[in-house]
Formats: structure tokens, C-alpha cells, sequence
């Protein structure tokens, strides 16, 4: 069986500079994998503007994003495979578990102890047209898979089930790649970006779109984007509004859409019909962790994305995970800036299994912490300090730190369940207020993070909690309550 | 004197801000709670512009047949249909890299169209 | 065009019935209005091969069910379709109900159901952890089963193509009329048919057929189900098939796990005047959810990832219709098949089947193919196996539908083969691409691109289900355009 350091799973934005950060960081034998036929991921299809102000200080589309950094893992010799699909990662030594793919591993002609022996702690099955069904161990894995969108079904929208719905993004790939148009008069439930991006989008290419609902009374979407693929083309949301009625058995016809009411229920007599022959839905994302679950890897039930830690490493020793895979993100520059601390992770974690080396100053701390630790677990381990959701915060990434093993800062990432005027991020450290820090506004749709330096931790050695909170002052929750 | 609204794009706040106008000339901006916002009023108001992104069909690339494209730069705003009008004409031809001009002078706007992808 | 035997419908039923006759000697020929087999009632239902307890004694619903759940293990191993009997638990969930959960068992018994016990409340939570704790006592029914419905009227309807039937589909019958010289004149939107016999198995539109040639009517109310799917990821949360026991709140719905490990929950009675009304209503979907309530606690609803509804042909007497017509000689009906049609299947096929070839005296067939190979699918395999089969093909290599991890040879095996796919639907109920947790999102424009390669078609004559179904209206403007 072949074997490498580093399997990457996924070669959009997260796989790629995760790569590139791992080779960086002294790791020669990577391989990236990638189930479509080109390296980009998603961002191959979103070829609008926006994407890199972070990362490279200019507004790029999404092609050129992904291609900077295509062209980076060229340059850099990084060996990638396309239009190969990973079926299981499994522990090497271990059987894999009884999944419908890896019992085809149960029974490959290299059995997983002869991984083991070769140095690798994971084996990955994938297959694809020249290579076949195929096995390759590796000393580590980095998990970026990416998301996708939720269906209609996860919705339960009422009417039939005609052509002319589509999730936005399949939209999308069929106009941006293949060329065709989805409709011509088009209904858009979800004002996340990608819907509001599609409003645009199918505008442009003269489709009419007639409304776009949205079932809370925000959207989630940026403003420059309700403003530029909205408000430009004179296009209306209607916020708290749901889709009620699909008509239509072969094609859409008309949908019906409702206000809702606190509970997000349809309120009866609101009900206008639109006739159309499309609907667009654009209603969430899906981190997509069915490898991931199939291995045994804990999976947060609020991201639906592998619990980690400071490293990004999952419950299962040696598998990292990054962007969409781990949470979904917003802006694709967080995505890079994290998969990029994954990859150098990931790095560290195989020149600390396999002597090799790398820079002294993090490799002692390293080897003395690696070896009581397992990987990201919902019990805390040795010296491991949990970060915990306070008031207002949905969840964090990480879910534990290990001070010990930082390098660097903490950087601590979360989302709000309710959009906050004026409002403060109070960080607590073992119980004690370590700071606050003041905003105009924290959204939903708005992934925001905390830094907390490795000697602040340092200092706090006795703290087994960092709980992250929002604190309202009594302005703002007047508002609120408007 | 005349008054415009719009909805600021600086951030999810998304104030609406008010311009105060006179003959083409700006008296006063409020509603804004920051400078970006005094700052994006007046340029919205005076010459809004935008980026426009689009696909061109592309021959002789195998599997792809659209090559994504941009303007080089912004148009201005009341351009962009103009715009999308002569990208609707266009065609192309593999190879096309990422940079390659797909049309000059674009509804006489002075930018280019740009491919932002490759076809090879 | 002239046939010994007409079929309409090409549902589970007619299939059922056209792979009998194709044991015979006989031109038999199926119309069918839509575009595929297995479009009406047939895709839409519980997907369960009952045990036959809750039939009217007597009834032919209890002999058709009985003996179709007798037939149904090899008939799966002949044609290939996945079923397996993982047995069935009616709930008795208040104590006044237990004399009827008795009287349930009892007629069970009497119907000649194998192997049925009752359990109390402790032994019925034993077997089933996630069953509500108001759970009073249980009828178990070892012999009960599940079934994919879509492979199963798809395997059939194969096997008898490939002993000799023709399908004619996006055929509509629109007029029945005996001729003076005895055969059958059936006008449909597609040409003109005649048959010295025909056999009524249109579903819920059966009646329209019987009663333009009999004076004695039948009355069939179209009775929409809507259900809920759920992620295989549920898989093991119900083993068996959890039924409630008919009280107060009508029938009940189900929980079970479906053949490919979903959790399907279902269906809602509504009667409908339209017999094409599959559309879900929200008061239908709060029921499925409050009412499966009753029989398990912690349903993971949100790994809902579809819902939809079907129509159950309820004929007014709820007892199947089957054999001849008194007043119209050489038409027989197959008509009131709702639940348990899909059980009953192989036996109706056998009786209406052999009921026509023994009016007509047809010989049976020196040589008929009893057996019908699947799509091969890689995921059944070994290692070596699957290697071997991309080495012969490497499309078996090249994973097109990432939910259910579908292969681009699976998806072209279902459009090459006889009747194969020729839509979306087409090919989702024949290897599940799009029938995932992503429902599609992902591989529907590939599977989309396949389809319109094989089939020689542009992407814009695609469609989801025939029809006008056409999922992308036009190519994008371009130069030259």
C-alpha cells in the first residue's frame, strides 16, 4: 500500500492551503484528493466578485481566488488526485467500521496491520477510473469536504415535487459552468449569499425574479449583497415570509409564499402566489461529515462539524479538520487562514510521530503533550481547557485548548443566535472576566472570533473554562425587543 | 433640494443613510454611524459603479464551455445591462488564461473584460 | 396494432400481471400514461410487504396478501430486488385496546399468518428501544417485510419485456369499445390498439375504465399518504416495521426502516377529488409528525431530508377488484388496489395472470426466463471484485451520486437496459443517484449529462419525470446564438 504523511481530503479552498501550509511547515509527501474534475471546490462556480480582501488584499471572483492557489500547489510540486472519491477512512490496525463502503475494505488484500507497520495511523479507500478501488495509509488526515445545501425536503415545504426546484447552488453550477438556464421566472426562498448571488446572477441573464422570501426577520446575507443583487435590480425580500405552496406536476408553475409569525409558522390569510416556473431555495448549509461520522469521529450537533481543538484535530488522533467541513463560514479568507492552521498542524503532528524534525522551540512542548493526549474528546484531557457557549453564543471552534500545545494565539471562532445591537463579547477565563469587547452589531450571518494570547492562558494556568458570552446593555435589548 | 436614502454595505448594520442634495451637489449625509458610511453615500449617490461577472462560451475546452469573466475594473452602475448585452455576445477560444482580455473597451466604458478562470 | 392481451398500467399490479402472461404464448402489450414504469401508487407508498393479519378474513386482500408475502422471498432472489422480512409490531398503546389487539392477533391466525406473537409492554421495548413508553402490549409478525417498490415493479416489468411484452409509454388510454367481431378497440393519445382481452390495473384512474364498459359501477376515491423520509443516517433507529393499532385516530401512521436504511414515516389517509393531487399540504406533514408520536419517542426529525405523497386506489367495498367483468366479456379488472397492494402483487400477477391464459387456453412457453439480473451495484461487493469490475469498466470507478456513492456505469446500466431510465426520476428510482440526503443537488446535472449523452438528447430535452418536466428551459445566450 502506498503510504504518505498527509492525506488532504478535499481540494477547494480548505484542502488547498492546508496543503500549502503543511508543505510549508516541512511536510513533503502530501497528496490531496479531490472528487471533482478540477481543483477549486466550490469556488469554481461562484464567479462573482467579493472573495480574498483578507488574504490578498484586493477583491478577486471565486475561479481567481482558487486559482492563486492552484497555482501555488502547482508550483509547490503537490501531487493531487481528481475525480477520485474518498469512501472511508479507517484507523490502521483497527477494522473499519461496518459501513455499507468500508466492508469493502474489510476484505482489501493489504490488511490494515501492514498499514500499520508501514508507519501509518490512517487508511483511506477511494476509488476513481484508473486507479480503481484503492488503499493509502497516512500518518495523518486533513478533513475538508466542504458543505452542502440543505433540500427542500429539510424544510417540509408543502405542493408537489415538479421540475424547477433547485437548491441555489445547483442553480448556479448549471448557469455559471454548464452554460443552461434553470427558468425564467423565478421565486427565491433564503437570502443567504448564494441566493442573493443567484437573484442577481439569473437577473442578468434575464430571468425575472419575482421575490426574495426569508423565513427569519433578518437576512443572512451581506448587505452589499442585498444592496448590489437586490436593491439594484429593484428585486423584493420580503423577510419572515416562508414558501406555503408549490404548484405544478410537471414543471413549477406558481408558489405560494406566507408571512410567518414568531414561531416561524405561516400566518393564514398572508398568503400571495406568484406564478413562476422556478424555484430557488437557498435555506442553509450542511457540513458534510458522513466520512467523518462513518469513522468514529464526534461530530458537534449545533455545526454538525467534528468537535476539535486548538490544533483543529478531531476526536480521532491525527485528523484534522477545516472550512465548510468544520463549520460553515462566510467568508472564504477565514476558510484559508484556518485550513492554513490545520495544515501546519497537521504538519507538526507527523515530524512528532515520525522523528523527524521540526523547528525545536514547538517541538519539545509538542512531544511531551502528545503523548497523553488522544485527539479532541468531549471530556476534557490532561491540561486541556474547554471553551464553553455562554449567553447568546450557538457554539465555538475550538471546543477544548490545551495552552501547552498552542502555538501562537487562540483564536476562537463563533456564531450568535440573534442579531445584537450594541452589544459586548465578554470573555471569561476560568470564571474571570478577561474582557469585553464592544460592537456595533453581532449577526447570525456573521462568523466573529475572540483572541486570546497563549500567555493570557499561560497566566490563567488554574482556568479549566473560556466561555465566550454576549452581553446586551439596556439600549440594545430595547431594540430588540422593537 | 432633494434627499436620498440608501442602505450603507460597510457592515451588517447597514444604516440607512440619508444625502442631502442640491443641484447635484451634497449638502449632508446623516443616518451614517461611521465614516465608511459618509464615504460610500457620496460616491453611491454621485457615480455608483459595479463590477460586473459573467460567463462567455468558450470552444475547444473539452468539458468546459464557459469561461467566467469580469470587468477589469468598475462600470458605472446604469451600464451594467449594456454590459451584460455585449458579454451575451461574445465568444471565445481554449486556450483562455485567467487575465486574457475577452473584450476591450467594453460598452465603451473603458475596461476591459477579463477571463477570471482558465480554459486550456 | 392487435394483442392477445392489453395491460393497462404498467404499476406494480400490471407488471405483476404482464410477467405471468409472459410465461405464456400470448402478444401481450402494457400502455402506460407516463413515461416510465412504477410512476403512480406504486412509487408512492409504505414500500411494506405486510403479514396479512389485518385483512377481512376471507377477503381477497387477505389471500392476495398471504400468498404474496409467501411468494415474495423468491420471487426477490428470481428478479433481483432487495427485500428483506424484518418483521412488523402493531402497538397497542392504551389498555381498553388490548381485547382488539387480541381480536387482530386472532384474525391473523385465521387468515394464515406464520408465526405471530403477542408482547407486552417490556418484551415489544426490548425489541425496539425507541418505541414510545405508553407502549400496553404488541402484535408481532415475524413474516412481515420490506421491500424497494420502485426495483421490484421495475424487475418484474423487465423480466416480462424480456420474455416478449411490449411497453408503450406516454400512452393514454382515452376509449374502450368492444367490437362486433369480439376485440377490445382501445384509442389512446398514441394510436389505436385492439386486443381479444384487456386487463384494468390504471390504479386510481380504474374505475374510469371499468365503468365505461360496465353497467355495474366501481367507485375509486384517490386517498392521499404523505410521508416523511429520513436520512439513512437513522438507519437502526426502528428494525421492524412499527404500525399503530386502528383506534381513534383512523389507521395510524407507520415508522419503518425502508429496504436502503432510511427511516420512513407515514402515511396520512386524506381522500382527494383530483386523482393526479401528490401535493403534500403542511396539515398533512404536522400530522405524520404528531401522530408518529404515538409510537416512538425522539423521531429525529431533523434528518428529514424529503417528504411526498401518494394516492391509494380505495375502491368504496375496500376489497380488491380482481377477475372478470360480468358485463363486459374479456375485460378483467384489477382495480382497488391499495394497501396491501404492493404485498399482494406477485399473487395478483399470478391470479389475473392465470385466469387470462386459462380463458384463452395460451401454452405455456418452451422457453421463458424466469430470472432477471439487477444493476450491479459496487457497494455489494468485495475488494477484489470491485477492482475487477473497474478494470472491465472503469465508469464503475467514477462516483457520480456522493450521498449514496453511485457510480457513472450504475447510472448508465439504468438507462441502457431494457426500458431503461429516460429522466432524473428515471434513474434515481432505478439506482438512487439524487435519492440521498443531498436530494440531488449535487449529481443532477451530471446524472443530467449522462442522461443526455446516452440518450443522444440536449441538456434542455431533459427532464425530471417525462412530460414537460424539463429541468433546464435554454442554453445561455453566446456568440452565435
Amino acid at each position: 500500500m502506498k503510504t504518505v504523511d498527509i492525506v488532504i481530503i478535499g481540494g477547494g479552498p480548505a484542502g488547498l492551503a492546508a496543503a500549502l501550509s503543511a508543505r510549508k511547515a516541512g511536510t513533503e509527501n502530501i497528496l490531496i484528493i479531490e472528487r471533482d474534475d478540477e481543483l477549486g471546490g466550490i469556488l469554481n462556480q461562484c464567479i462573482h466578485n467579493g472573495f480574498g480582501l483578507h488574504t490578498f488584499h484586493e477583491e478577486l471572483t471565486g475561479p481567481e481566488y482558487a486559482g492563486r492557489f492552484i497555482d501555488q500547489v502547482k508550483e509547490a510540486g503537490i501531487p493531487y488526485l481528481l475525480n477520485t472519491m474518498v469512501l472511508d477512512i479507517s484507523r490502521a490496525g483497527a477494522a473499519p467500521d461496518a459501513c455499507a463502503d468500508a466492508g469493502a475494505a474489510q476484505t482489501a488484500p493489504e490488511t490494515a496491520e501492514s498499514a500499520a507497520a508501514g508507519g501509518a495511523r490512517h487508511i483511506i479507500t477511494a476509488t476513481n477510473r484508473t486507479d480503481g478501488l484503492f488503499q493509502i495509509g497516512a500518518q495523518a488526515v486533513i478533513l475538508a469536504m466542504g458543505c452542502r445545501e440543505r433540500p427542500r425536503g429539510a424544510l417540509n415545504i408543502p405542493g408537489y415535487r415538479p421540475a424547477g426546484i433547485f437548491s441555489a447552488g445547483t442553480a448556479q453550477r448549471l448557469v455559471n459552468v454548464e452554460g443552461y438556464m434553470p427558468g425564467h421566472e423565478v421565486v427565491i426562498l433564503g437570502s443567504g449569499d448564494i441566493g442573493l448571488i443567484m437573484a442577481r446572477r439569473m437577473t442578468l441573464e434575464g430571468a425575472k425574479v419575482k421575490v426574495v422570501a426569508e423565513l427569519m426577520p433578518y437576512s443572512g446575507g451581506l448587505k452589499r449583497n442585498i444592496v448590489q443583487c437586490l436593491d439594484d435590480f429593484g428585486i423584493p425580500l420580503k423577510l419572515s415570509h416562508t414558501v406555503v405552496d408549490i404548484e405544478g406536476k410537471d414543471r413549477v408553475k406558481a408558489v405560494t409564499i406566507a408571512q410567518v409569525g414568531a414561531d416561524r409558522r405561516p400566518i393564514p390569510g398572508t398568503e400571495e402566489r406568484y406564478t413562476c416556473d422556478t424555484l430557488l431555495l437557498s435555506v442553509g448549509l450542511i457540513p458534510e461529515n458522513e466520512l467523518s461520522r462513518a469513522a468514529g469521529i464526534e461530530i458537534n450537533g449545533v455545526t454538525n462539524g467534528p468537535v476539535v481543538n486548538e490544533s483543529l484535530e478531531t476526536s480521532e488522533e491525527g485528523v484534522f479538520a477545516c472550512g465548510n467541513v468544520l463549520h460553515v463560514h462566510d467568508l472564504v479568507d477565514n476558510v484559508s487562514e484556518e485550513a492554513s492552521r490545520a495544515g501546519t498542524n497537521a504538519a507538526r503532528f507527523v515530524a512528532r510521530n515520525s522523528g523527524k524534525t521540526t523547528p525545536p522551540d514547538t517541538l519539545n512542548t509538542q512531544a511531551e503533550a502528545g503523548e497523553t493526549r488522544t485527539g479532541a474528546k468531549t471530556r476534557t484531557g490532561a491540561g486541556e481547557i474547554q471553551v464553553r457557549t455562554g449567553n447568546g453564543v450557538r457554539y465555538t471552534v475550538p471546543s477544548f485548548v490545551n495552552p501547552e500545545r498552542l502555538d501562537g494565539n487562540l483564536i476562537i471562532r463563533f456564531r450568535v443566535g440573534a442579531i445584537y445591537k450594541d452589544a459586548s463579547v465578554v470573555v471569561r477565563l476560568g470564571g474571570e472576566r478577561l474582557r469585553a469587547l464592544k460592537k456595533k452589531i453581532i449577526a447570525p450571518g456573521e462568523m466573529e472570533q475572540v483572541i486570546i494570547t497563549k500567555d493570557e492562558l499561560l497566566q490563567h494556568e488554574n482556568a479549566d473554562s473560556i466561555e465566550i458570552s454576549i452581553e446586551e446593555n439596556s439600549a440594545a435589548q430595547a431594540a430588540q425587543s422593537r | 433640494m432633494e434627499e436620498r436614502t440608501l442602505t450603507c454595505i460597510g457592515c451588517p448594520m447597514g444604516c440607512q443613510v440619508s444625502v442631502q442634495m442640491d443641484a447635484g451637489k451634497i449638502l449632508s449625509v446623516t443616518g451614517n454611524t461611521c465614516p465608511r458610511g459618509d464615504a460610500y453615500a457620496r460616491e453611491e449617490v454621485t457615480a455608483p459603479a459595479r463590477t460586473v461577472t459573467s460567463t462567455i462560451p468558450v470552444t475547444g475546452g473539452g468539458r468546459k464551455v464557459r469561461i467566467p469573466c469580469k470587468t477589469a475594473s468598475d462600470i458605472p452602475k446604469q451600464k451594467i445591462f449594456v454590459v451584460m448585452a455585449q458579454i451575451h455576445k461574445a465568444g471565445a477560444q481554449a486556450p483562455v488564461r485567467r487575465g486574457d482580455v475577452l473584450i476591450r473597451d467594453v460598452a465603451g466604458t473603458g475596461v476591459d473584460v477579463i477571463a477570471t478562470g482558465d480554459v486550456l | 396494432m392487435m394483442y392477445d392481451v392489453v395491460i393497462i398500467g404498467a404499476g406494480v399490479s400490471g407488471a405483476a400481471i404482464a410477467r405471468e402472461l409472459s410465461r405464456y404464448d400470448c402478444n401481450v402489450c402494457v400502455l402506460e400514461k407516463e413515461e416510465d414504469v412504477c410512476c403512480g401508487t406504486s412509487k408512492a407508498n409504505s414500500a411494506i410487504v405486510h403479514a396479512g393479519y389485518d385483512c377481512k378474513p376471507g377477503s381477497m386482500m387477505a389471500k392476495m396478501n398471504v400468498r404474496g408475502n409467501a411468494m415474495m422471498e423468491q420471487l426477490s432472489k428470481d428478479l433481483d430486488f432487495p427485500f428483506r422480512r424484518n418483521g412488523s409490531l402493531v402497538l397497542c398503546v392504551e389498555e381498553e385496546q388490548l381485547p382488539a389487539l387480541q381480536r387482530l392477533y386472532e384474525q391473523g391466525i385465521q387468515d394464515g399468518v406464520p408465526g405471530l406473537q403477542l408482547l407486552d409492554h417490556d418484551a415489544a421495548l426490548a425489541m425496539e428501544p425507541n418505541l414510545s413508553d405508553k407502549v400496553v402490549a404488541a402484535l408481532y409478525a415475524p413474516s412481515a417485510g420490506v421491500v424497494c417498490p420502485f426495483l421490484m415493479n421495475i424487475a418484474m416489468a423487465e423480466n416480462a419485456f424480456e420474455n416478449g411484452v411490449d411497453f408503450r409509454f406516454n400512452t393514454e388510454v382515452e376509449a374502450l369499445r368492444r367490437e362486433e367481431d369480439g376485440r377490445w378497440h382501445i384509442r389512446t393519445n398514441n394510436g389505436e390498439y385492439l386486443a381479444r382481452c384487456v386487463v384494468n390495473a390504471a390504479g386510481v384512474y380504474a374505475d374510469i375504465f371499468h365503468n365505461m364498459v360496465s353497467a355495474k359501477k366501481l367507485h375509486i376515491t384517490p386517498r392521499r399518504g404523505d410521508y416523511l423520509l429520513l436520512d439513512h443516517e437513522t438507519e437502526g433507529f426502528v428494525q421492524h416495521t412499527i404500525f399503530q393499532q386502528p383506534g381513534k385516530f383512523g389507521k395510524g401512521v407507520l415508522v419503518a426502516p425502508t429496504i436502503h436504511g432510511n427511516t420512513l414515516v407515514g402515511p396520512t389517509a386524506i381522500d382527494v377529488p383530483d386523482r393526479e393531487d401528490t401535493a403534500t399540504t403542511q396539515e398533512g406533514l404536522d400530522q405524520v409528525i404528531s401522530r408518529s408520536a404515538i409510537s416512538v419517542k425522539n423521531l429525529p426529525l431533523r434528518k428529514v431530508i424529503t417528504s411526498f405523497a401518494g394516492l391509494r386506489a380505495h375502491e368504496d367495498g375496500h376489497d380488491f377488484v380482481l377477475g372478470p367483468v360480468e358485463d363486459a366479456q374479456d375485460f378483467y379488472d384489477c382495480a382497488g388496489i391499495e394497501s396491501p397492494g404492493l404485498s399482494s402483487a406477485p399473487a395478483i400477477g399470478e391470479y389475473i395472470g392465470g385466469m387470462v391464459a386459462e380463458r384463452f387456453c395460451f401454452d405455456r412457453k418452451k422457453e421463458w426466463k424466469a430470472t432477471r439480473k439487477g444493476i450491479v451495484s459496487p457497494k455489494n461487493l468485495s475488494f477484489e471484485e470491485r477492482n475487477e469490475l473497474i478494470r472491465r469498466n472503469p465508469a464503475y470507478g467514477q462516483i457520480i451520486c456522493r450521498c449514496e456513492n453511485i457510480t457513472e456505469a450504475e447510472i448508465i446500466d439504468a438507462i441502457r437496459r431494457p426500458l431503461g431510465a429516460r429522466s432524473l426520476d428515471g434513474v434515481k428510482r432505478r439506482v438512487r443517484a439524487g435519492m440521498g440526503r443531498c436530494q440531488g443537488g449535487f449529481c443532477s446535472p451530471r446524472v443530467m449529462d449522462i442522461l443526455s449523452r446516452e440518450l443522444g438528447l440536449p441538456m434542455e430535452k431533459i427532464t425530471k419525470s417525462g412530460g414537460r418536466s424539463n429541468i433546464v428551459l435554454d442554453i445561455q445566450r453566446g456568440e452565435g446564438q
